[in-house]
């Protein structure tokens, strides 16, 4: 019981640790990308940085996307080991939806904002009044695997491609046996069976960011745009929130369905074609598309909006992945902000943060590449003059 | 007698007086205090509606608000008006079974028990639709679809059971214990007069359920049935739960339509903007929806007291 209580203690104070580092800028790269919570360099280094860190009081108001709630409470936990090293730093965060809480940030009630797109450049120009001229940067920290999942008794694995997912949804290929589906599936066994579509009821990112790849992947057989909520002319069975779909579909023989990776147990998932290959969805492949992807031109130099480019990924990743973001200002009023929203976003982005995030959702870790990124564009926060 | 000193008439009347006019005014206070309600609900819909109501249509999530209300104002009377279909009949048929039908020691448990099943949250109806009951109407459908399918109702089956169909059941078990106990309470008090007449003068029991008690409680059963309605209109979880919604369409064992609740409940919270007007301006059409059904029920109430067993 002790036991576990220091170890426990340990593990915390560790993960601030390598929060620290990392907000230091003394960004060593063999302490962050270590990641294991309770690692002895971990919390020797983290003594040491504290007392360099300035001390950081007070409370951050976040708003926005419902998918990094739960990641979010593994970050807000970390958040406290910051806490117990420094004076007392504070997250409140409300899941109001992408949409919401970019609006909140331009109107500056809150000092970030979580999205599921980032700000386009119509929103970088409003925030400017709240951010300062330089706008506010898109800083990824929360990447999730979309699992394209299915159930079909006696089949495990399946091997299908844009096109051919884009006219399962689209009512298009209607039975299992299909001879798209059994040209990608070579010595599978398909039944003769009724293929049911599962798509989420309510309006989400995930949806947002599958019809993205579907549109943007198989242009000639998804001709809807992508949007957050379903195409509202395509009929098709549906079900609330993630766990809506998942439970559903896994009660339901032949159905398929779009979830995140983490989320959807007890179903199996389709390999997708990348270029010549058919790649499993995991959190390394995911992790990869978005290190390969370019970045949105922006007015920010230090924004790192990413655009998953799906006709060009490289072997290995995994492109059906949605990646959320927090937006970060570049100037904010006062030092105290600065500071905060300085510590939080680093150790958000740090491959201490991610992890934790790992171990809580099962999303995918962020590159060390971009981790690094992230706390060097963070590390330009500066008070507005 | 002598030691009791009755109180004089006047202060009496005085004190009643007091008592009397106290206790209207707390009455009066608590009427007018719904009525202030009801205005802040109706404010609050009407000024969050407005913005979608004058939005031009390419904002909108539809062509035009009426082309996006429509089909769920549709959705929603029809969900509804299946429900009481199927569970008009069966309520009034438990009702007369507790008063009139079964022995004294049985009535009272199925009171009980149908009580209950009143108290039951809607989210729990929802889980139940959607797991258990939903699977289970699948082969249902199938066969209906097989031997009744040429009526456009009875078109393609759903694989998963999540149709208008099985929404309709759900709601129709969670309105039937508010018809069955209200249509109780009424046959109950059917005057002992009238059935033993009518018994007297050679009625079998069904003729004097028939001639005594049916039309001394139809007002009171419509108005039950009303209510059920209300709750059938308003269902926003088991619906939510139970349907996979979509566009309107007739056949009734496919996936598609939807309600005005479940449409605001599964967008509400991630809605902004004029989305989130839109979404109230749809709640505010099925307030009126409700307010135009309830005035038509009492409008046929009053139409048919005058022919009453009561008089």
């Amino acid at each position: 019981m002790k036991l576990t209580r220091i170890g426990q203690a340990a593990a915390v104070l560790s993960i601030a640790a390598l929060g620290l580092t990392a907000c230091g800028g003394s960004n060593n790269p063999g302490a962050s990308s270590s990641g294991t919570a309770g690692s002895g360099t971990g919390s020797a280094s983290g003594s040491a940085s504290a007392s360099e860190a300035p001390q950081v009081t007070g409370t951050l108001t976040g708003s926005g996307a419902s998918s990094q709630q739960s990641a979010m409470a593994a970050w807000a936990e970390g958040a406290d080991g910051i806490k117990s090293v420094q004076s007392g730093l504070k997250v409140q965060y409300s899941p109001d939806g992408s949409g919401a809480g970019v609006k909140k940030l331009i109107a500056g009630q809150v000092q970030f904002a979580g999205s599921d797109a980032a700000l386009d450049a119509d929103e970088q120009k409003q925030v400017q009044t709240f951010c300062g001229p330089e706008g506010a940067m898109n800083i990824p920290v929360y990447i999730a695997p979309i699992a394209v999942s299915f159930k079909l008794s006696g089949v495990d694995k399946l091997n299908l491609d844009a096109s051919t997912v884009a006219k399962i949804f689209s009512n298009k290929i209607t039975k299992w046996n299909d001879p798209a589906i059994a040209a990608l599936n070579e010595g599978v066994t398909l039944p003769d069976a009724k293929i049911t579509p599962i798509h989420r009821a309510d309006e989400s990112g995930t949806t947002d960011n599958f019809t993205e790849y579907l549109h943007s992947a198989a242009a000639s057989d998804w001709s809807w745009d992508p949007a957050k909520a379903w195409p509202s002319d395509l009929s098709g069975e549906s079900a609330a929130k993630t766990s809506g779909v998942v439970g559903l579909a896994a009660q339901t023989e032949g159905s398929i369905t779009y979830a995140d990776l983490a989320a959807a147990t007890n179903l199996s998932h389709a390999s997708i074609k990348v270029g010549e290959v058919f790649q499993e969805p995991t959190e390394e492949a995911a992790a990869k598309i978005v290190e390969a992807s370019k970045r949105v031109e922006s007015t920010n130099k230090n924004d790192m909006a990413v655009e998953i480019d799906y006709s060009n990924a490289p072997a290995g990743s995994y492109p059906v992945t949605m990646v959320s973001y927090q937006i970060f200002c570049q100037t904010y009023k006062d030092q105290n902000t600065v500071d905060m929203v300085k510590a939080w976003g680093t150790f958000v982005s740090s491959q201490a943060g991610q992890t934790a995030a790992q171990d809580e959702v099962g999303s995918a870790p962020l590159a060390a590449t971009i981790s690094d990124e992230a706390a060097k564009a963070i590390a330009t926060i500066t008070v507005a003059k | 007698m002598t030691t009791v000193t009755a109180p004089s008439p006047l202060t009496a009347g005085e004190k009643g007086r007091a008592g009397d006019k106290f206790f209207s005014g707390l009455t009066f206070a608590a009427g007018a205090l719904i009525l202030v309600v009801l205005l802040f609900v109706t404010l609050f819909l009407v000024v969050n509606a407005y913005p979608a109501l004058v939005a031009s249509p390419a904002e909108l999530t539809g062509e035009s608000f009426f082309s996006y209300v429509w089909p769920l104002v549709l959705g929603t009377l029809l969900a509804a008006g299946l429900a009481l279909l199927f569970a008009t009949p069966v309520a009034i048929g438990v009702a007369l079974f507790i008063s009139h039908v079964a022995p004294r020691k049985l009535a009272k448990p199925v009171g009980y028990v149908i009580d209950l099943l009143a108290a039951i949250p809607s989210v729990v109806y929802g889980a139940w639709g959607m797991l258990f009951l939903a699977p289970l109407l699948v082969p249902i459908y199938d066969w209906l679809h097989t031997y009744l399918g040429w009526i456009p109702l009875f078109g393609d089956p759903s694989a998963t059971g999540r149709t208008i169909l099985t929404a309709s059941i759900v709601l129709a078990v969670m309105v039937l214990p508010i018809i069955t106990a209200l249509s109780r309470e009424i046959f109950v008090q059917t005057p002992k007069l009238h059935e033993e007449a009518a018994l007297a003068l050679g009625a079998t029991r069904w003729e004097m359920i028939k001639m005594a008690v049916l039309p001394f409680a139809r007002p009171g059963v419509i108005s039950a049935i009303m209510l059920g309605l209300g709750r059938a209109l308003g269902e926003t979880m088991a619906v939510a739960l139970v349907l996979s919604s979509g566009a309107l369409g007739w056949n009734l064992l496919s996936e598609g339509n939807n309600t005005i609740p479940a449409e605001i409940a599964a967008n509400f919270p991630e809605a902004s903007g004029l989305r989130y007007n839109e979404l109230i301006a749809a709640g505010l059409a099925l307030f009126v929806i409700t307010l135009v059904v309830n005035l038509a029920a009492r409008w046929i109430v009053n139409r048919h007291k005058e022919f009453s067993g009561a008089n």
